[in-house]
């Protein structure tokens, strides 16, 4: 199961269950740590990902620097003819978009939303799931039962339909994207937390200070949930690979479907993708640049995490 | 194990409860009204009151509600505000072509998927396993709709193999019986148009069952390669048995958990709608009808349509969690 990269969620609240490296335990934290980046820089395909990671990190961050152009300036509007929009030229590499405006410019723009979007959201759902797993794992009993009950819920509704209702509910705009992509998060993250909370409970370590009389408070914040947060930071890094792929997707499902981001001047690879349906014909580079942005980021993501979940799982150190 | 299934069976009503309370408020959430959707430009305040009143959306909430769930214990999920018909009609129509595509997607990706996993694990760290694992990540890497439009833009638009909209040629005409179309042209005898619904469906297929088929190789590829290095593989082995006994009973079977976890799983995703490969293939599916019932705020089919999917989802799980106790005897113990 830890070879899946774009794993369900439920799976990936399942795997909770294994204890993670112990972060008290600050030698052996190190040098798993250690180990691990050794197995991963010695990964040939974990490079290729991380490479790609950084460049696309990079892209996102000094866009203004790269982009040959405006990625707003229609500047070449005249050149746009219903039937013919010009491909790839030498001053135009990726060559003009429906609105006359410069696509390479625009795929550079674009890596900025989709690593804001991902970010954001990752840091939204793992905040607001971290909280509801945190109060499941500090009561138990009812309120434990109550609060899986409604991540079960949330889990057996569709991510995009839910994507949907968000974009429908708060109006076309990228926050309504990020929120999207935050939401499907929430469980996971709440059963995340709670699974390693419920196993770090029965540790003789907890009973022994129940024992010797230390308040629930005290004992959930000292003891359980520093030893419980670990696993949740580990597959938390991991999950990012798959909320920045989400932002793309969900955002091309959103523009897509009617409800994407209010202004279509600001360049996003996902709402570039399915702005370009109705012009497969005519202009098949404004679907295949964006298309292939999206592709490419998306395993370098998926290179590098799997070979971080390597390197990380015990289980594999051989 | 009866006791098992009865449980799963009773705890889908506490589950269906509050997916119908939240669906409920999430719809009136919704921005502007059905009334709105619908009338559009010609809305105005007296014929917006109208409509609402037919429908009963003046009612308050809590009225609303109760008259609401009183009809869906008998089944009975209104009637579509944009469609003008039964939502369950609606439903009976739509899901057979989603139970179509998902079922044609999963034999594409469980077809190629497994063996590809299977003999990439057994031919671990050659040119082939690297190649399958290279293949397989870009799988998941895809973006669904970037596939589809590669695949209708290569098939469709420039070449012309394949027909890439709808399910069947509009010159085409067949009885609905079943509403799956292929069945449906068996019980007609209908070979053009049981070869034509095949057509259809081979480009939706291999897009929607692209991402499952990379995901379902991995787990093989994983689960087989734990399994390789067994004991009881060893020992089998070392007892003389041929390569392909020890494969199919001491390997493929033990390796099976992880795989059917995961077949179950995407086909509950699959299931509970492909609304962006049932859009681009225009295809009449389920995905297709809440995504527009979303955009024109029909709060019957939104309500009846997620409900039903989510009853699906669970029914899949529970058939997966059956399928455990079939395939490893030990579960069925504890």
């Amino acid at each position: 199961m830890r070879l899946l990269t774009r794993a369900s969620s439920k799976e990936l609240a399942d795997s909770a269950a294994d204890p993670g490296p112990n972060p008290r335990d600050d030698k052996a934290a190190n040098s798993l740590g250690r180990e691990a980046w050794r197995r991963i820089i010695h990964n040939p395909l974990a490079v290729v990902g991380g490479v790609i990671i950084i460049v696309f990190v990079l892209v996102a961050i000094f866009a203004p620097w790269l982009a040959p152009y405006d990625p707003r300036a229609n500047t070449w509007f005249d050149q746009i003819r219903p039937t013919s929009i010009p491909g790839p030229s030498s001053e135009h590499w990726f060559g003009l978009d429906a609105g006359g405006r410069d696509e390479l410019s625009r795929i550079i723009y674009g890596a900025r939303a989709s690593l804001m979007i991902g970010v954001l959201s990752l840091t939204i759902g793992a905040i607001v799931g971290g909280i509801i797993g945190l109060i499941a794992g500090a009561f138990g009993g009812w309120i434990d039962g109550l609060v899986m009950r409604i991540t079960d819920i949330m889990l057996a509704v569709p991510g995009l339909l839910l994507a949907l209702s968000v974009a429908a509910v708060i109006g076309q705009s990228q926050t309504a994207i990020i929120i999207a992509v935050a939401v499907p998060n929430v469980p996971l993250f709440a059963r995340l937390l709670r699974g390693s909370m419920l196993g770090e409970r029965q540790k003789d370590y907890v009973t022994s200070a129940y024992s010797v009389g230390v308040s629930r408070r005290v004992l959930v914040r000292r003891h359980i949930l520093p030893n419980s947060v670990a696993p949740m930071l580990v597959q938390g890094s991991l999950a990012l690979s798959t909320a920045v792929i989400d932002a793309a997707i969900d955002a091309a499902a959103l523009s897509f479907l009617g409800l994407g981001s209010a202004d279509p001047g600001v360049p996003e690879w996902g709402r570039m993708l399915t702005d370009t349906t109705r012009l497969l014909n005519v202009a098949p580079h404004l679907a295949f640049f964006p298309g292939m942005a999206i592709l490419i980021t998306a395993l370098g993501f998926n290179l590098f995490g799997e070979a971080a979940r390597e390197a990380l799982d015990p289980k594999l150190r051989r | 194990m009866i006791r098992f299934i009865v449980r799963r069976l009773l705890l889908l009503i506490p589950i269906l409860f509050g997916i119908s309370i939240l669906l409920f408020i999430w719809v009136r959430a919704l921005p502007g009204g059905p009334a709105t959707a619908l009338l559009g430009e010609r809305s105005n305040p007296e014929r917006i009151a109208e409509i609402n009143k037919t429908y009963g959306f003046d009612k308050p909430l809590l009225t609303q509600y109760f008259t609401y769930m009183s009809k869906v214990i008998r089944l009975d999920f209104g009637q579509s505000i944009q469609l003008r018909r039964d939502v369950s009609d609606e439903i009976f129509r739509r899901f057979p072509a989603t139970v179509e595509l998902a079922g044609a997607a999963m034999i594409f990706a469980v077809g190629i998927g497994v063996p590809l996993g299977f003999m990439s694990a057994k031919r671990e760290r050659t040119v082939f396993d690297y190649g399958s694992v290279a293949a397989t990540l870009i799988g998941v890497s895809i973006p669904v709709f970037f596939l589809a439009q590669i695949l209708k833009y290569v098939f469709s638009l420039q070449f012309s193999l394949l027909p890439s909209t709808r399910r069947l040629d509009v010159k085409i005409d067949l009885e609905k019986v079943t509403n799956l179309n292929l069945v449906d042209s068996l019980l007609a005898w209908n070979g053009a148009a049981f070869w034509d619904s095949i057509r259809h469906l081979i480009l939706p297929a291999i897009a929607l069952g692209t991402i499952p088929l990379a995901i379902i190789a991995r787990i093989t590829r994983a689960s087989v390669l734990e399994t390789l290095n067994d004991d009881y593989v060893r020992t089998a082995r070392a007892k003389g048995l041929r390569t392909s006994t020890v494969n199919r009973v001491h390997v493929l079977r033990n390796s099976l958990l992880p795989i059917v976890t995961v077949i179950g799983l995407q086909t509950g995703l699959l299931l509970s709608g492909a609304v962006l490969t049932e859009t681009v293939f225009a295809w009449d599916g389920m995905g297709s009808l809440i995504g527009n019932a979303v955009i024109g705020k029909d709060y019957p089919v939104i309500q009846g349509g997620v409900m039903f999917l989510a009853v699906v989802f669970v029914l899949v799980n529970l058939f997966v969690d059956v399928m455990y106790a079939v395939i490893d005897p030990r579960i069925r113990v504890s």
